[in-house]
């Protein structure tokens, strides 16, 4: 049976990781490839780095992380921020990408996610979608949730299907940071439309959220942050406990 | 030594990263005399198999890849290549394992790409499987798959349909996970690979 996937994701920025890192046997908090070493011996199946640097001169330190990351650790991983043309995504697969997210740039010009496909292929193509409830539905944000959209979010992700993006990372702006448990009904919602493997993102607290996505909506894969980083969810626990609950889950 | 057959399908990168924590030397394949300097070769690949096919034609390295008696490794399309035919573009393969490449078909009613970490069921006696038990996890990321086939399939996975994860004739193997991105039982198979 595939599992379901459990990933970590990390902010980074000037290729050092950002947010509080508290692993206790960790000697540099702020080195991405130590902590993405920590994270798959500890069962992690996946990882995304989520880049914020800001400006394009500081990129190459990016380049430069992503290639210590592909040379240490032996689980797949995306990188995603700031991705707007194919030269940005070429770089990053050489580097050893194992795929690319993008956002904005694909709402603002959805060709990219053709052009991305067609050069690279539809497994290397994550399409991260910010969404909030708005009262008249799902609306697309920009800019981690601060912008919206005319877009609805069923209408861009059914678009994006059909453009080629091989993966949905669906983050729910209502829940990110509550800690109030996955947007599950959105998730089945999402995740019955589409022919594609989708990604939670947003909302994660404890264990038990896990188990409600996973069961819930069906999604392939959740993904958090600090509750990873701070300790709060261990995931060889996490990974037990959703074992323990008949979750296709690898130990 | 192993070498790789370097033909621009895809990037290597975390293929060689694999080779080099695991201590085991590489190089690269560009002309038939480079195969004299490799005691094994492993096909890398990625993306679409029919363009992956025809870069392969065109480096004119064919007929000294399918002459060779040295094991021989095909990863994820790099296996596809080593069957018949593939549905994707309809291409011809190198023909050198007599199987078919196919496209996952609706019927499975799974997502398609196949992606995400899957169970093997490996033949014990495959020397490229030594170690490595029933329903251990490797990381697929492919759209086509190689049908089971029960003379050449030497570890099989279930998505919807029964299928080759390994196929094995003679010298020649293929794997359709990412050995380099399966944790450590793809470490396993990579030095089973490097010490056949």
């Amino acid at each position: 049976m595939l599992a379901k996937r459990i990933i970590p994701c990390l902010d980074v920025k000037d290729g050092r990781t950002v947010k509080g890192i508290n692993f206790v046997d960790l000697r540099d908090a702020g080195d991405p490839v130590e902590l993405a070493w920590q994270y798959s011996r500890q069962g992690a199946d996946e990882l995304v780095f989520l880049d914020i640097t800001a400006t394009h001169e500081k990129r190459k330190t990016t380049i430069e992380m992503v290639k210590s990351v592909a040379r240490q650790i032996n689980i797949p991983f995306t990188i995603g921020g700031g991705i707007s043309e194919l030269k940005d995504a070429e770089a990053l697969l050489n580097a050893g990408a194992d795929k690319i997210s993008i956002n904005s740039a694909a709402v603002r010009r959805p060709e990219l996610i053709n052009e991305l496909a067609e050069a690279f292929g539809v497994q290397f193509v994550v399409l991260a979608v910010d969404t909030k409830n708005l009262p008249h539905g799902d609306v697309v944000h920009l800019n981690g949730g601060r912008i919206p959209t005319e877009i609805k979010t069923q209408d861009w992700i059914k678009e994006a299907e059909e453009r080629g993006t091989g993966e949905i990372l669906l983050t729910s702006m209502d829940k990110d940071g509550t800690k109030s448990g996955f947007d599950n009904v959105l998730l089945k919602q999402i995740n019955d439309m589409v022919s594609i493997p989708v990604i939670a993102s947003g909302g994660a607290g404890n264990a038990q959220d896990f188990i409600d996505v996973f069961q819930q909506s069906d999604v392939d894969a959740a993904l958090a942050a600090s509750v990873f980083h701070y300790g709060e969810i261990l995931i060889p626990e996490l990974k037990q406990l959703l074992k323990n609950n008949q979750i296709e889950i690898r130990l | 030594m192993i070498g790789i057959v370097n033909y621009g399908a895809g990037n290597i990168f975390s293929l060689t990263a694999a080779l080099e924590r695991l201590g085991l030397k590489y190089g690269m394949i560009n002309s038939e005399a480079d195969f004299d300097l490799y005691d094994r070769i492993i096909i890398p690949g990625v993306g679409h198999a029919g363009t992956a096919m025809k870069k392969l034609v065109d480096t004119g390295l064919v007929p000294k890849i399918k002459s060779l008696n040295k094991p021989v490794l095909g990863i994820c399309v790099g296996m596809q290549l080593i069957t018949d035919f593939s549905e994707e573009g309809n291409s011809q393969m190198l023909g050198i394992i007599p199987v078919k490449t196919l496209r996952f078909q609706e019927e499975i009613c799974k997502k398609v790409p196949h992606m995400g970490w899957n169970q093997v069921y490996p033949d014990n006696s495959c020397p490229l499987f030594k170690g490595i038990k029933n329903e251990t996890y490797f990381y697929f990321v492919h759209s086509y798959f190689i049908e089971f086939n029960s003379k050449f399939t030497v570890a099989f996975c279930n998505y919807g349909i029964k299928f080759s994860a390994g196929i094995q004739r003679d010298n020649f193997y293929g794997v359709q996970f990412h050995p380099e991105k399966s944790g450590e039982a793809g470490e396993i198979l990579l030095k089973n690979f490097a010490h056949l």
